[in-house]
């Protein structure tokens, strides 16, 4: 066990955790040159299309140093916000951390929260400035910034570069002398996390974990410690780029568990597994359960599909421990889900897994954070759906959950941000230089003003160099109000949203021209309006479509006319009627592009 | 039964509405024609020795050929393929280019029907959609192919244009009646992607076009020539009984039929395949003695779709027992079903063996065809 180490990659989006781990999995040949791509553990498509990391990946290494062989274990986490829980979970499996900063861009606000993670487990920091071979590259500076936040010395900074391999061997010698190896008993009873799960049609559930003590074998009868339930490891293994399987696995490894089971709710991440017949005294620690941010509906495009919606859900949570979902229903989509995502992001990537790895496309409601609202009875409700929402009448008042931000930019952009904030219904609440060039700014902050488009916007106002990372602070009065959409004059619940009352209206005017976009002209005239209470607030109308240009169609117009009616019956299929109106899946979501 | 379609991929101009594939300098117009009558000879196996019953010359502007290259066309095409005694053989003409001499070569030759691109006879419609010819020319050259001998002639009209008012679109229709022209083919203007009128209209050089004033001409249109005594047996063609056009009705029926020159498309039962749309490409692969196409094998859904598609566009309609004899009962049942709102709402009617759409469904034909699709 002296010869293990267990270490993730942490850093601010983009400051290149991928590309890095590319090296290291190149320099101790794990994966082929053959096999080898730019951010080779980036394996999902969605990753590979957006060039991002949405899961954190796990990949056992073997390293020879002088005549002694090392066994690492490195897991790859996004730098995402949205994704900051699987970086959590990759941490309570591990002793170090390598903590990569952009040398172009320095410390971020994500480089501050994912150490600060990684100090509340006691993990080894390894710092790392990455990408030195930038012509922007300001290594002396970033070098300060590190020093002043971690207080390390300046030589225990390594300078290294994803792209050439630059301080590839400093980071090994780093991982070997630095870093310590895994504690633990491997004749003590079984003891291991399950930190990340996944399902496979094949072989069912499989749960990644950490042995913190004893260990496990192919066959041995164990025992999930806080579900109680019991089972046969089928196998159980190591993670390479395949899984590989074991006889054992021993204390201080990283490993995989298939026991056969085929329903994802029989196995949880955090639980800790153990050893029926020899079980240990305690369970580890597992996760705090993640507070979702962004609440939203999402339905079946085919009412049908609800049971198979409910089941890929279940799988979905597998792989995504962050995912919450519990039924509910809506005048006009009928039976769906209520769920709960860390931000926008999040719920994209999940109605795009949903879509892509179990062919299920749903409708996603209008999200909205969490809201109490309390009623003149003196009963409190919480507000994840509008439709919750008691008659205003019996409201005495309805108060938001806010957030402390925490904005690191230029100078420069201090005036730009501050109005974004203002804008926001935000405040300030400190500002203080980090050096000449570098200024964090810090702000309360309505959360439900900051989940749609406010960091698109702060990019944009600040050209991309500043960062943002937020954490909530509480509940404070608000004056809300619910705003109706109306179709045809019926109300579609699902396009109802809580918003603020002084941009209500606003909100009302763009939304009905955003739909009145995106809802086709039909055989009749289509009123949108929105209204609070019975106030009506907008309005828009589609004229009724009479003529779809029915084209000529000659020998060489066929398989392009075949071609573009068969989409054009797919893209009907992508609708839900909501009364005699046909409602497309984007229009649900038109309250993400009003600014577009 | 089959067919062959020759493309001629030049013009003098180009129509701001057109998305057909042509070239506007004719430097590469002998190599071309070099290159037709070799591919003519590349695919003489295509159509596996089946009857060919008409020959149509489209484009681009096949009127732009002279009298020896449509000889050398017919000489290679005799050669090489078996041709009816009596087949209906198609020159598309542009009204600028018919001038006595050219009508006289035509009329030596063994086209027997002519198909001219008018468009309008009003002198601002033919300006805004950037034609060769003027208002002149178009009546004119009706009367001199007419009196040269072409009695089986179609015009194109088009509609919808902004300029064009319903006044001015029956003075058009009336022209054509006045002339006892056998054929017509109207088109509501539509607006191609990539096209110079779709950039005008994108950058608000042009209006856009107004679907009402689409919809009510295509109304006015298909009343107008039910007086006059026309059938209306496709989508955008009438014709007086006796005079439809045998080679496009084969691309409504799935026939065969084998295209040639760039852009060309053609068809056998389970697949269609196209030539590539550039000249110089066209000319130099012909000559290494390789047709340069594209070949797209239809899955069986792809080929009842396209059943559907073209047999809804025509009085005809759809043969259920040929859904029943080549999709099977299943299929059939479902088509069944799924045109019952259809028929409800008096767009569709199902008789003797037919299902077809009326006159008010076929304004709707492609949202209709689309809603009947199986995917
Ligand atoms: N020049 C240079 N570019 C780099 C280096 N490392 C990464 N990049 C580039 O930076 C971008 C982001 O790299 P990734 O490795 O995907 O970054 P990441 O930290 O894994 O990103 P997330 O997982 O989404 O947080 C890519 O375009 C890389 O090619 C480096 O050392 N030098
Ligand atoms: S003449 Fe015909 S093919 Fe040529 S540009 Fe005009 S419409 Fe198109
Ligand atoms: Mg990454």
């Amino acid at each position: 066990m002296k010869n293990y180490r267990n270490f993730c990659i942490i850093a601010h989006i983009d400051h290149g955790k991928s590309t890095l781990a590319d090296r290291l999995l190149e320099s101790t040949k794990t994966v082929s040159s053959r096999d080898l791509q730019e951010q080779t553990l980036d394996n999902m498509d969605l990753e590979r299309e957006r060039g991002i990391t949405i899961k954190s990946h796990a990949i056992q290494m073997d390293f020879e140093h002088g005549k002694d062989k090392y066994v690492f274990n490195l897991i790859d986490t996004p730098g995402h916000v949205d994704f900051s829980y699987e970086v959590s979970r990759s941490i309570a499996a591990c002793e170090g951390a390598l903590l990569l900063v952009d040398a172009t861009q320095g410390i971020q606000a994500q480089t501050i929260s994912n150490l600060y993670l990684a100090m509340d487990h006691d993990l080894e920091i390894i710092p790392i400035i990455n990408k030195v071979d930038m012509d922007g590259a300001m290594i002396e500076e970033v070098a300060d910034q590190i020093i002043d936040l971690i207080g390390v010395n300046r030589e225990d900074i390594i300078e290294a570069s994803g792209k050439t391999g630059v301080g590839v061997d400093l980071i090994f010698d780093a991982i070997i002398n630095r870093i310590p190896c895994p504690k633990g008993d491997p004749e003590e009873p079984l003891q291991a996390l399950i930190f990340d799960s996944m399902f496979n049609s094949y072989r069912g559930v499989i749960a990644y974990f950490r042995i913190f003590n004893g260990k496990i074998k192919k066959g041995d009868k164990i025992k999930f410690v806080n579900t109680g339930n019991e089972y046969f490891a089928d196998e159980v293994g190591i993670l390479r780029m395949d899984m590989e399987p074991r006889a054992t696995v021993g204390a201080g490894d990283v490993g995989y568990l298939i026991t056969g089971i085929k329903e994802s709710q029989m196995i949880k991440v955090g639980d800790t597994i153990t050893i029926k017949e020899n079980p240990c005294e305690q369970a580890i620690d597992g996760f705090e359960d993640v507070k979702p941010m962004v609440f939203a509906g999402l339905y079946p495009i085919d009412s049908d599909d609800f049971e198979d919606l409910r089941e890929s859900l279940g799988k979905l949570q597998l792989n995504d421990a962050s995912l919450t979902y519990e039924p509910e229903t809506s005048l006009a989509l009928g039976f769906g889900f209520r769920c709960g995502f860390l931000g926008m992001l999040h719920l994209e990537i999940v109605q795009e897994r949903l879509d892509r790895e179990f062919d299920m496309a749903v409708i996603t409601t209008v999200p909205q954070v969490s809201y109490d609202c309390f009623t003149t009875r003196k009963e409190h409700i919480v507000i994840h759906t509008p439709s919750d929402l008691p008659d205003p009448s019996m409201i005495e008042r309805i108060e938001e959950p806010y957030i402390k931000a925490q904005i690191i930019s230029k100078p420069e952009f201090t005036g730009g941000i501050m109005s974004l904030c203002i804008d926001k219904r935000g405040f300030l609440t400190n500002q203080v230089y980090l050096s000449e060039t570098r200024v964090e700014l810090s702000f309360e902050i309505p959360l439900a003003e900051i989940v749609f488009d406010f960091y698109d916007k702060l990019k944009s106002i600040s050209k991309g160099y500043a960062s943002f990372d937020y954490h909530i602070i509480g509940m404070r009065p608000g004056k809300l109000v619910k705003l109706d959409i109306l179709l045809n004059g019926e109300k579609v619940d699902a396009l109802s949203a809580m918003i603020h009352r002084d941009k209500a209206e606003s909100f009302g005017r763009k939304m009905c021209k955003k739909l009145r976009e995106l809802i086709n002209r039909q055989q009749f005239v289509i009123a949108i309006q929105a209204a609070i209470g019975s106030k009506i607030v907008a309005r828009e109308t589609i004229s009724a479509f009479r003529k779809d240009v029915t084209a000529k169609c000659y020998g060489g117009d066929i398989s392009r006319k075949r071609k573009l009616l068969e989409k054009q019956k797919k893209g009907k299929k992508r609708m839900r009627q909501v009364g005699n109106v046909e409602v497309p899946q984007q229009a649900f979501l038109a309250v993400l592009k009003l600014d577009d | 039964m089959a067919g062959i379609y020759i493309h001629i991929p030049f013009c003098k101009q180009a129509c701001h509405y057109c998305n057909f594939f042509f070239s506007t300098s004719l430097k590469l117009k002998n190599d071309l024609i070099s290159a037709l009558i070799l591919e003519i000879e590349l695919q003489k196996n295509f159509l596996s020795g089946e009857m060919v019953e008409t020959i149509y010359f489209g484009g681009g502007t096949p009127s732009l050929l002279s009298e020896k290259d449509l000889d050398e066309i017919f000489n290679q095409i005799q050669k090489h393929f078996t041709i009816s005694s009596d087949p209906e053989i198609t020159l598309e003409a542009n009204p600028d280019d018919l001038n006595a001499d050219n009508i006289s070569i035509l009329k030596n030759s063994p086209v027997n029907r002519l198909s001219i691109g008018i468009q309008s006879f009003h002198e601002a419609d033919l300006k805004y959609m950037n034609r060769a010819h003027n208002a002149i020319e178009a009546s004119d050259c009706i009367e001199k192919v007419q009196s040269a001998g072409f009695e089986n002639l179609n015009i194109d009209l088009i509609y919808g244009t902004p300029g064009l008012s319903d006044e001015l679109w029956l003075e058009n229709l009336n022209k054509f009646h006045e002339n006892k022209i056998t054929h017509l083919s109207a088109y509501a203007l539509t607006v191609e992607e990539s096209t110079a009128l779709d950039h005008f209209i994108k950058t608000g050089k042009s209006q856009a076009l107004n679907d009402e004033q689409a919809r009510s001409q295509m109304i006015l249109l298909m009343d107008f020539m039910r007086h006059s005594g026309y059938e209306h047996y496709e989508v955008s063609n009438f014709a007086l009984p006796g005079k439809r056009s045998r080679h496009n009705s084969s691309y409504w029926k799935g026939a065969a039929y084998l295209g040639l020159g760039p852009a060309a498309h053609s068809h056998q039962s389970n697949f269609r395949q196209w030539n590539i749309a550039n000249n110089a490409k066209y000319i130099q692969s012909i000559k290494t003695g390789k047709v340069p196409m594209e070949r797209e094998i239809l899955s069986e859904i792809q080929q009842y779709n396209e059943f559907l598609m073209v047999s809804l566009r025509t009085v005809w309609g759809i043969d259920l027992k040929i859904i029943e004899e080549r999709f099977g009962k299943e299929k059939l049942e479902d088509l069944l079903l799924n045109s019952i709102p259809f028929q409800n709402s008096g767009k569709m009617i199902q008789n003797q063996g037919v299902l077809k759409l009326n006159p008010t469904g076929m304004l709707e034909a492609d949202r209709i065809t689309a809603e009947l699709f199986l995917d």
